[in-house]
C-alpha cells in the first residue's frame, strides 16, 4: 500500500536505488549529495547489502566499478567536484561496459563554488566529461518522486546497455521535500537484466580491445568497439513529456528543477493568451533530438531555461529549425513570473 | 613445471623489453599459485597501468586492468562485494606509490584481504624512464636529469607504518624467496604487500645480467625490527593477525 510521506530528494534516491535490488554503494560524502550516503550507510546492510566509505571520489567509482564486474548492483552518489574527479573512471565503465549508477546532486561551481546553492551546471560535463569517444545514458529528475523513479531507471538502462548511467540532480530536487506516495521500502523492481560479470568475460581492460577482452592497436578492430559503443544506444527510448497546448507558439525545453519553474511559468503565458507548452527531458542524452524536433515543429520561438550559463540550449539549437532562446540563472532559482516576463519580451 | 595453462597463449607474446623481470615476477607468481593450491576460478587478478599493469592480460585467470594507481580501489570493490574470492593486485612502484599513494595507504589501514605485489623497478618504465618516488636520491633519469633530489619511500616502512599486516621485500633475484612469500602472502588473511625489487634494462641503461648481480650483492636477508630497516634488507618484516576488513563489513548484514 502506498501511503504519503514527507521525502527529500535524496531520500528518495536511496528507496529508488534500494527497492532497484542495489547491493554495493561506494561512495564519499560531499554536499549537497551527502543524504545519499547517509542512508546507504544506515539501511544497506539491513538489506543485505555492502557499504563502504572510500577515501575519495576516484576510489568510490573504481571501487564501485570493480564490485560491478562481480555482479553487484552497484551505485555511487557525489556533487560537482567529485564528479570531475570520477570522469576517468565513468570512461573506463563505459569502455568495460559495467553497469553502474552515478548520482550527482549539482551544486554551484566551478570549483568549489558555493557548495549548498543550486546550479545546473554539470550537464555537459555529465556528457563529455570523460576523455575520448564515448556514449553515456544520463537522466535528470525533476522532484522527489522523480529521484525515485529515475533511479530506479537509471539501474534498469545500465543492466539493459551494459553501461554507466548518471541521475544528473540538483540541489533544490535533492534537497526539497515533498509529499509523495512512492512504493514502500523493500518493494523490489526488478531490474536485474543480463549481468555480464567477470565470469563471463575473462579479461577487462580500459585498453582498445577484442571481443575476447584481450587489447589490440588494430585500428579497424578499434574503430569496430566505439562503433559499437555508440550503436548500443540507438533503440533507447528516451523519457519525454509534452504538456500545453498543441502546436503552441512558444515551447519552454526543460530539464530538473527548472522544469517546474517552465510549467508555473507556462501557465501564466497562457493566462496571457500566449499558447505555451512544455516539453520536459527526462533523458538528456543520448540527446532526444527526435523528440525534441517534433514538439518544437510548430513553434515560434523555443526557450531553454537553465541554471547554468547556457548548456543543453546548444544541443537544443542544434536541432530546432526556430529561434531557440536559452535563459540563465544560476546560484538560485527564477520566479516564474520573471521567466514569463522574459519569455514575453523575448516573443 | 608448467607455466602454458596459466598463460593466455593468445596474448603472448609479452609486450616487455628483452631482459625485463617483469617475467621472471610473473612466473614466480604463476608457481606461487600452484604452491598455494588456491582455486583458480576462484583468483582475481587486478593491475593498474605502466608495464607492471599488462601483468594481468597474460594470465588465463580472471583479469581486470584497470585505470592508473586505482588496481587497490577496484580490488577493494571487487574483495568486498564477493570476499570468497582471491584477489591479487599486481601495481608498479610509481601505480602503488605516485598516483595510488592514497589509495595504498588506506588499503593498508582497512586490512582489507588482498595480495598486493608492487613490482618496482625505481622509475617510471611505459613512460619513458622517469623518476618515481621510489627512485633514489641523486639518480639521473628523463626527469631528473641533474641527479634526483626527491627523498625516496621505503615500500616496506610505509605498508607497515599504514597497517599492512604482511609485508615483505624481495628481488626478481631472489626468486625461491619470492614464490614463497607469495604463496604465503595469498595465504594470509589480511592485506599483504610484497614488495619485489628489479631494474629496467631500457632505462636504467643495463644489461639484465648486471641488474641481477646489483640486486644478488646489493640486497641481503635481515629480520630487523621497524626501526632497523634498511632499503637493501629483504626478507618479512610484518607477519600478523588483525581483524579482516571484508569479515566486518560482512558482519553488519543481517
Amino acid at each position: 500500500m502506498k501511503k504519503k510521506e514527507l521525502l527529500q530528494g535524496n531520500e528518495a534516491a536511496v528507496r529508488g536505488a534500494l527497492n532497484a535490488g542495489c547491493n554495493f554503494f561506494a561512495g564519499y560524502p560531499i554536499t549537497p549529495s551527502s543524504e545519499i550516503v547517509h542512508g546507504m550507510a544506515r539501511l544497506l546492510p539491513k538489506f543485505g547489502g555492502v557499504f563502504v566509505q572510500m577515501e575519495d571520489e576516484i576510489a568510490s567509482i573504481s571501487a564501485a566499478i570493480g564490485a560491478s564486474m562481480v555482479g553487484a548492483i552497484a551505485m555511487t552518489a557525489t556533487s560537482g567536484p567529485g564528479f570531475s574527479l570520477m570522469q576517468e573512471s565513468i570512461g573506463y565503465a563505459a569502455m568495460t561496459e559495467s553497469p553502474l549508477v552515478i548520482i550527482n546532486v549539482m551544486r554551484a561551481g566551478p570549483s568549489t563554488g558555493i557548495p549548498t546553492a543550486p546550479s545546473q551546471g554539470d550537464v555537459m560535463q555529465a556528457r563529455y566529461g570523460s576523455h575520448g569517444d564515448y556514449p553515456i545514458i544520463v537522466l535528470a529528475p525533476a522532484s522527489v518522486g522523480d529521484m525515485y523513479r529515475l533511479t530506479i531507471d537509471a539501474f534498469k538502462l545500465a543492466f539493459e546497455y551494459s553501461s554507466p548511467v548518471v541521475v544528473l540532480s540538483d540541489e533544490v530536487v535533492g534537497h526539497m521535500r515533498e509529499s509523495v506516495s512512492l512504493p514502500p521500502l523493500g518493494e523490489k523492481v526488478e531490474c536485474k537484466g543480463k549481468v555480464k560479470n567477470l565470469f563471463e568475460r575473462k579479461h577487462r581492460t580500459g585498453l582498445a580491445h577484442l571481443e575476447n577482452g584481450l587489447p589490440t592497436t588494430d585500428l579497424g578492430e578499434y574503430r569496430r568497439l566505439i562503433e559499437r559503443l555508440f550503436s548500443k544506444f540507438d533503440d533507447l527510448k528516451p523519457g519525454v513529456k509534452f504538456e500545453g497546448q498543441k502546436d503552441a507558439e512558444v515551447v519552454l525545453i526543460s530539464y530538473g528543477s527548472s522544469y517546474r519553474l517552465s510549467k508555473s511559468a507556462a501557465k501564466l503565458l497562457l493566462r496571457n493568451g500566449i499558447s505555451t507548452g512544455v516539453l520536459k527531458l527526462e533523458t538528456l542524452f543520448p540527446f532526444p533530438e527526435g523528440e525534441v524536433r517534433k514538439f518544437s515543429k510548430s513553434a515560434e520561438l523555443v526557450i531553454v531555461p537553465e541554471m547554468n550559463r547556457g548548456q543543453l540550449v546548444k544541443e537544443v539549437e542544434r536541432v530546432c529549425c526556430c529561434r531557440v532562446k536559452g535563459v540563465s540563472y544560476y546560484g538560485s532559482l527564477i520566479l516564474p513570473e520573471e521567466l514569463a516576463k522574459i519569455v514575453e519580451v523575448l516573443l | 613445471m608448467k607455466y602454458a595453462e596459466y598463460l593466455r597463449q593468445d596474448a603472448l607474446p609479452t609486450l616487455w623489453c628483452p631482459g625485463c623481470l617483469n617475467g621472471v615476477v610473473l612466473a614466480s607468481f604463476i608457481r606461487a599459485m600452484r604452491k598455494s593450491k588456491i582455486d583458480r576460478e576462484r583468483t582475481v587478478v587486478v593491475s593498474g597501468i605502466g608495464c607492471s599493469g599488462r601483468m594481468s592480460q597474460y594470465l588465463d585467470l580472471f583479469t581486470v586492468h584497470t585505470t592508473h594507481g586505482r588496481a587497490l580501489a577496484f580490488a577493494t570493490g571487487i574483495k568486498l562485494a564477493n570476499p570468497s574470492l582471491n584477489v591479487i593486485v599486481f601495481m608498479g612502484d610509481g601505480d602503488a606509490l605516485a598516483i595510488g599513494g592514497n589509495h595504498f595507504i588506506h588499503a593498508c589501514r582497512r586490512n582489507i584481504d588482498l595480495t598486493a605485489i608492487v613490482i618496482n623497478n625505481r622509475l617510471y618504465g611505459m613512460t619513458g624512464g622517469q623518476a618515481a618516488p621510489t627512485t633514489p636520491e641523486g639518480e639521473i633519469t628523463r626527469t631528473s636529469p641533474y641527479g634526483n633530489v626527491e627523498r625516496p619511500f621505503d615500500l616496506v616502512k610505509l605498508a607497515i607504518s599504514a597497517g599492512a599486516t604482511y609485508v615483505a621485500r624481495f628481488t626478481a633475484y631472489h626468486v625461491r624467496w619470492l614464490e614463497k612469500s607469495i604463496a604465503d602472502a595469498i595465504m594470509h588473511k589480511g592485506f599483504s604487500v610484497i614488495e619485489v625489487v628489479t631494474g629496467c634494462p631500457t632505462h636504467q641503461k643495463k644489461k639484465p645480467a648486471d641488474i641481477l648481480e646489483f640486486l644478488k650483492s646489493n640486497f641481503k636477508r635481515s629480520d630487523a625490527s621497524f626501526e632497523e630497516i634498511r632499503p637493501s634488507d629483504i626478507g618479512v618484516f610484518k607477519k600478523e593477525i588483525r581483524p579482516e576488513f571484508c569479515e566486518k563489513v560482512w558482519g553488519l548484514i543481517l
